[in-house]
C-alpha cells in the first residue's frame, strides 16, 4: 500500500470516529454546551480559512458572526421567518459585508490588513449599538428557534443539536473541499509567495477577495446558527474581543489544520464554561494562552500531533510562517 | 427614530465646545499613533498592548496619588519612567524572542499582553472608573469671549503639542534620531557601524510605551481612570494610523489632531455617526490612496 493512500485510509478512519462521536456526545454532555461550541468551531473554521490557506490574519471577524446573527434574528423574531430562511438571510448579509470589508482590506497587507479589518468591524459594533433595531445593551432576546421546513420542531433540543450539527458538518466540508480544490491551491499559493502567484497568471485579488467572502459567509452562517440555539443576538456578537476569541482558538488548535479550529473552540468554550464565575480570570487566562502560544507553540495541538496520527511525513506550514526569508 | 438625515446649525459656543473636546481626543490621538509609528519602525510591530500601556499611566498616577500621595507634577514624569521599565522588561523577556518571525506574531504576542494587563486591572478595580482631580495650578478656566476654556485642557493641548515636535524634533533632526533612522532602513548595517541595535530596540519600546503612558497621565483628569480606557481608544488609534501612514512621524502627529477635530465637528453636525466618521475617513482614505496619507508605499 502507497504511503498516500493508508493517509487518506487513516484520515477516513478517523473522520468516521470522530462523527459517531458528535452523534452520541449529547447523550453524555449537555447538548447546549455542545451546539454553542459547534457554532464557534465552525467560526474558527472559516476564519481559518484566510489566516491558515491564504495568510491573511482577520481581526474583525465578529462583525460578520454578529451581523448574521442580528439579521436571522430580526427575520425570524419580527418577520416570523422560518428558521432556514432566517439562516440564510444572516449568511447573505454577512456575505455582503464581507465582499466589502474585503474589497477595502486586501488592499493592505500583513498587519495593516489585520488593523483595517479590526477597524471596520468596530464600525459595525459602535452602528449595532447605536441603531434601534439591535436592541442596544439588551440584543434581540427570546428569539424563536421555530419550525425547520415547517415540520420538524427546533425547540427539542436533540432535534436542534443534529441540527446544528449538520450544518458544522455541510460548513466543514465546504471548507475543505475549497482548501483541496484547484481554487484552495491557488490560494495557498498566493500565501506562500504572492509575486509569484501573480506573475504566473494568477489574479491574486479576486482570489483573496472570493477566499474572505466565503469565510465571511461562514462565520455568518455559525452567527445565525447560534442566535437560533441561545435565542438571542447581542453586542458580544461584534465585539472585538469575539474577534480576538476566534484567533485565539484557532491558535491554540493549530493555524492551517483542518481540526485545530475545532480543538481550539471546544478547548476556549469548555474553558469559560468552567471559569464563567471567575470574572476577568477568563481574559487574563486568554492573554496568558495567546503569549505562550506564540512564544513556544505556534503549530498549536493538532499542527503537533497530527504528524503522529495520521502519518504525515511533515506538518502543514502554519501561516504566517515561522521564518521570514 | 434615528433622524439620519437631520442637521442642524449648532449656536457658537456649542461649536466651540465641541472643537476643544476634538483638539483633546485629538492630542491622545496624536501622542498614541506617535507611539505607534516609532515602535512599528524600529520593530516592525504593531504594540497591540499600547491602549493597555496608556491606560497603565493612568493608573500609576493614580496609585501615586492616593498611595503615596505624589501630584500630579511628578506624576507627569514618574509614570512614563515606571511604564516605561515594564515596556522595556517586555521587550527583553517576549518581544525578543520573536523579532525574526512574521510580524503578525508581535501583533498576536502584544494583543495577548493588552488582554492580560486589562484583565488583571478589571479584577482588582472593576469596569467602572475612579476620579483624578485636577492640580490646583490648573483648576478653572478662561472666558475667552467667543468660548469657556477650562484651563487643563488648554494645558493638555499645548502641552501634548509640545511632547509630539519635541519628540519629531529629536527623531528628525539631531544625531541619535539619526542613528533611530538609520536602524529602521537597515538595521545590520548600522549595527555593523558600531551601534549598539539591540539596545536601541529596547529602548525605543520603552520610549514609545513610555509616551503612552504620558498620554494616560494627561488623560487621567480629563477622562476618568478606568481599566477600560485603553481598549476604548487604541482600535480608533489604529484607524488613524491607517489614514496617516506609518511612514511618517510628522504625519502620525498631523493626522491625530486632524482627526480629532473632525470628530468633534461631528460631533456637532451630525452626532449620531460621530463614533464611526473616523473608521468611515479610513474606508474613503484606502479606496483612494491605499497606502496612508503620508505613508510610503512599501
Amino acid at each position: 500500500m502507497t504511503p498516500g493512500s493508508s493517509k487518506s485510509r487513516d484520515a477516513l478512519i478517523w473522520t468516521v470516529a470522530l462523527i459517531a462521536l458528535a452523534l452520541v456526545a449529547p447523550y453524555f454532555l449537555y447538548p447546549v454546551f455542545l451546539m454553542r461550541a459547534l457554532c464557534l468551531a465552525l467560526f474558527a473554521c472559516a476564519f481559518n480559512l484566510l489566516l491558515g490557506y491564504v495568510g491573511l490574519l482577520s481581526f474583525g471577524h465578529a462583525a460578520f458572526m454578529g451581523s448574521a446573527a442580528y439579521i436571522t434574528a430580526h427575520t425570524v423574531k419580527i418577520w416570523g421567518w422560518p428558521p432556514e430562511f432566517g439562516i440564510l438571510a444572516g449568511v447573505a448579509v454577512a456575505a455582503l459585508l464581507g465582499a466589502a470589508f474585503g474589497w477595502l482590506a486586501i488592499r493592505r497587507q500583513g498587519i495593516y490588513f489585520a488593523m483595517i479589518t479590526l477597524a471596520l468591524a468596530q464600525m459595525v459594533a459602535f452602528f449595532a449599538l447605536e441603531v434601534p433595531f439591535t436592541g442596544g445593551e439588551d440584543g434581540i432576546q427570546a428569539v424563536p428557534r421555530g419550525h425547520l421546513l415547517g415540520f420538524i420542531d427546533l425547540d427539542n433540543t436533540f432535534t436542534m443539536y443534529y441540527f446544528v450539527l449538520a450544518i458544522f458538518l455541510i460548513g466543514f466540508a465546504i471548507i475543505q473541499r475549497t482548501v483541496n480544490s484547484p481554487f484552495g491551491q491557488v490560494i495557498k499559493a498566493i500565501r506562500d509567495n504572492e509575486p509569484r502567484a501573480i506573475s504566473l497568471g494568477y489574479r491574486a485579488e479576486r482570489y483573496k477577495l472570493l477566499a474572505f467572502v466565503l469565510s465571511a459567509a461562514l462565520a455568518g452562517l455559525a452567527g445565525a446558527t447560534k442566535c437560533l440555539v441561545l435565542n438571542l443576538a447581542s453586542l458580544t456578537d461584534v465585539d472585538w474581543t469575539t474577534s480576538g476569541e476566534v484567533v485565539l482558538m484557532t491558535l491554540v488548535g493549530g493555524v492551517g489544520t483542518a481540526l485545530g479550529p475545532v480543538v481550539g473552540a471546544f478547548i476556549i468554550v469548555t474553558m469559560e464554561n468552567y471559569l464563567a464565575q471567575m470574572g476577568s480570570w477568563v481574559t487574563i487566562i486568554e492573554g496568558v494562552i495567546f503569549v505562550v502560544c506564540v512564544l513556544t507553540f505556534r503549530r498549536g495541538i493538532i499542527g503537533v500531533i497530527a504528524p503522529y496520527l495520521i502519518g504525515r511525513e511533515q506538518p502543514p506550514i502554519a501561516a504566517p510562517s515561522t521564518e521570514t526569508p | 427614530m434615528f433622524p439620519w438625515f437631520h442637521i442642524a446649525i449648532p449656536p457658537a459656543p456649542a461649536l466651540f465646545a465641541q472643537l476643544l473636546v476634538g483638539l483633546i481626543n485629538g492630542s491622545f490621538y496624536a501622542m498614541l499613533s506617535l507611539g505607534l509609528a516609532i515602535i512599528f519602525g524600529l520593530l516592525n510591530i504593531i504594540n497591540f498592548a499600547h491602549g493597555a500601556q496608556y491606560m497603565m499611566g493612568a493608573f500609576c498616577a493614580w496609585f501615586l496619588l492616593n498611595w503615596l500621595g505624589i501630584g500630579y507634577w511628578p506624576s507627569l514624569v514618574i509614570a512614563p519612567i515606571v511604564v516605561g521599565i515594564v515596556g522595556i522588561a517586555i521587550e527583553r523577556l517576549l518581544l525578543r524572542h520573536i523579532a525574526r518571525l512574521d510580524h503578525l506574531y508581535g501583533l498576536l504576542l502584544t494583543f495577548g499582553l493588552a488582554l492580560i494587563i486589562e484583565g488583571v486591572f478589571r479584577q482588582q478595580f472593576g469596569s467602572s472608573g475612579l476620579p483624578y482631580t485636577i492640580p490646583a495650578e490648573l483648576q478653572g478656566g478662561r472666558n475667552l469671549g467667543f468660548m469657556f476654556l477650562p484651563i487643563y485642557r488648554g494645558w493638555v493641548i499645548v502641552f501634548s503639542l509640545a511632547v509630539c515636535l519635541v519628540t519629531w524634533f529629536v527623531i528628525e533632526r539631531t544625531r541619535l534620531g539619526a542613528f533611530l533612522r538609520a536602524a529602521t532602513e537597515n538595521p545590520s548595517l548600522v549595527q555593523a557601524f558600531g551601534i549598539d541595535v539591540p539596545r536601541m530596540v529596547t529602548l525605543t519600546y520603552g520610549a514609545g510605551v513610555g509616551l503612552a503612558a504620558l498620554a494616560g497621565v494627561l488623560a487621567a483628569p480629563i477622562y476618568q481612570v478606568s481599566p477600560l480606557m485603553g481598549s476604548n481608544i487604541i482600535i480608533v488609534v489604529f484607524a488613524v494610523v491607517v489614514i496617516g501612514g506609518m511612514g511618517s512621524i510628522l504625519g502620525a502627529i498631523v493626522s491625530g489632531f486632524a482627526l480629532g477635530l473632525i470628530e468633534g465637528l461631528t460631533k456637532v453636525f451630525y452626532p449620531e455617526a460621530s463614533s464611526t466618521v473616523i473608521f468611515l475617513i479610513m474606508a474613503l482614505v484606502l479606496l483612494v490612496k491605499p497606502a496612508g496619507l503620508f505613508g510610503r508605499v512599501s
